[in-house]
């Protein structure tokens, strides 16, 4: 009785999912297209930045982030700070070695 | 003087806590995969020119059509869950069937690809790999060992989507089982079962002599009605494969696209 709202089922709509995955279909072409032309230094940095964008569309719509109580933003966030952590000391420790 | 005692029948049910669990152990998880993409990156910049070499070996076009296979499986697993949530269970069923099946077009596809590496002769600590210079190797092993552990995640995943699937489809008896251990309370009272306002059954009277009563409750869904606890597992299972999707998101990139 107390707890009642966490329990409820929302639906979202079939339409956003499918729309999201044309979007991911797109961003897959996109990377395999752009690691064709020759971008010396850049070309990761791109490919990171697809593959970033694709997994937040893929944590926002098909994981319901987006949809969810702040707690979880919180949690996913924390998540997220302490592994850039860890790449950030871990290229600092190797690049500046 | 007429009493009655109601007994609730509840369940335990936190949908929210259950999520919020299941996102716990995907940050640990995403850790794990942080520490092998570190040690990835930390190679590929000392061996550039080998990472890039070796990768030319990877089928891209294999690699691509599993990327499309595992995103689509996302979305067929997203669908379904949206499905189960609008108590359309048959079409649910049918899309997560798709989405198992999908897992297995990936794996199958994966097993051709290693296959295929490995009767050239390229696996780790083979003969053919161990002449080549040492980036090479290190590509070649962290491979193995990245695309092998995410492989073993598919099929994890494959395995809890299909029990679920066996949960879904399968029409759910539930029986609830109530003790009431203050049976004092209860003492001078009849138990009677009753259902709806007109039907009734004086099925006992509860003496000095009743120790113990136990009150068992069948509960039959009739099919096509939705299990409401199947819901949050379905949903938990899709955290779970939708997490392995993102794993590959970067997966490919790193190992079959490097210009």
């Amino acid at each position: 009785m107390s707890h009642h709202s966490s329990n409820e089922v929302h639906p979202i709509g079939y339409g956003i999912f499918i729309f999201v995955w044309l979007g991911l279909v797109v961003l897959t072409g996109l990377t395999v297209v752009i690691s064709g032309i020759h971008i010396p230094k850049l070309a990761v940095l791109v490919a990171l930045l697809v593959a970033a964008t694709k997994s937040s569309l893929v944590v926002n719509y098909f994981m319901h982030i987006k949809y969810e109580a702040r707690i979880f933003k919180i949690i996913l966030f924390m998540g997220i700070v302490t592994v850039t952590v860890f790449i950030g000391l871990t290229f600092f420790d190797v690049l500046y070695r | 003087m007429k009493s009655i005692h109601a007994l609730t029948v509840a369940e335990h049910r936190d949908f929210e806590g259950a999520r919020l669990g299941m996102w716990l152990f995907l940050i640990t998880e995403l850790i794990l995969f942080t520490g092998m993409f570190l040690l990835y990156a930390m190679y590929r910049l000392k061996y550039a020119a080998a990472f890039h070499k070796a990768s030319l070996e990877l089928d891209v076009v294999i690699g691509t059509m599993n990327t499309l296979v595992l995103l689509t499986s996302s979305l067929t697993v997203a669908l379904s869950i949206e499905a189960l949530k609008r108590n359309s269970r048959k079409l649910s069923l049918w899309l997560l069937g798709a989405t198992i099946f999908l897992a297995l077009v990936f794996l199958v596809n994966k097993y051709f690809e290693w296959g295929a590496k490995i009767h050239h002769g390229i696996y780790p600590g083979s003969q053919e790999l161990m002449q080549r210079n040492l980036g090479e190797v290190i590509y070649f092993n962290l491979y193995y060992a990245m695309t092998g552990l995410h492989g073993l995640h598919v099929l994890v995943g494959m395995g809890v989507l299909t029990w679920i699937f066996v949960l879904i489809a399968r029409k759910s008896r539930k029986k609830y089982v109530v003790h009431n251990p203050h049976v004092e309370q209860l003492v001078g009272s009849e138990i009677a079962i009753v259902k709806g306002d007109k039907e009734g059954w004086r099925v006992d009277k509860i003496d000095d002599n009743v120790e113990q009563v136990e009150i068992t409750i069948t509960y039959e869904p009739k099919s096509g009605e939705v299990d409401l606890p199947n819901i949050i597992k379905l949903e938990n299972a899709g955290l779970y494969w939708h997490l392995v999707d993102i794993i590959w998101i970067f997966l490919f990139p790193l190992f079959y696209l490097i210009s």
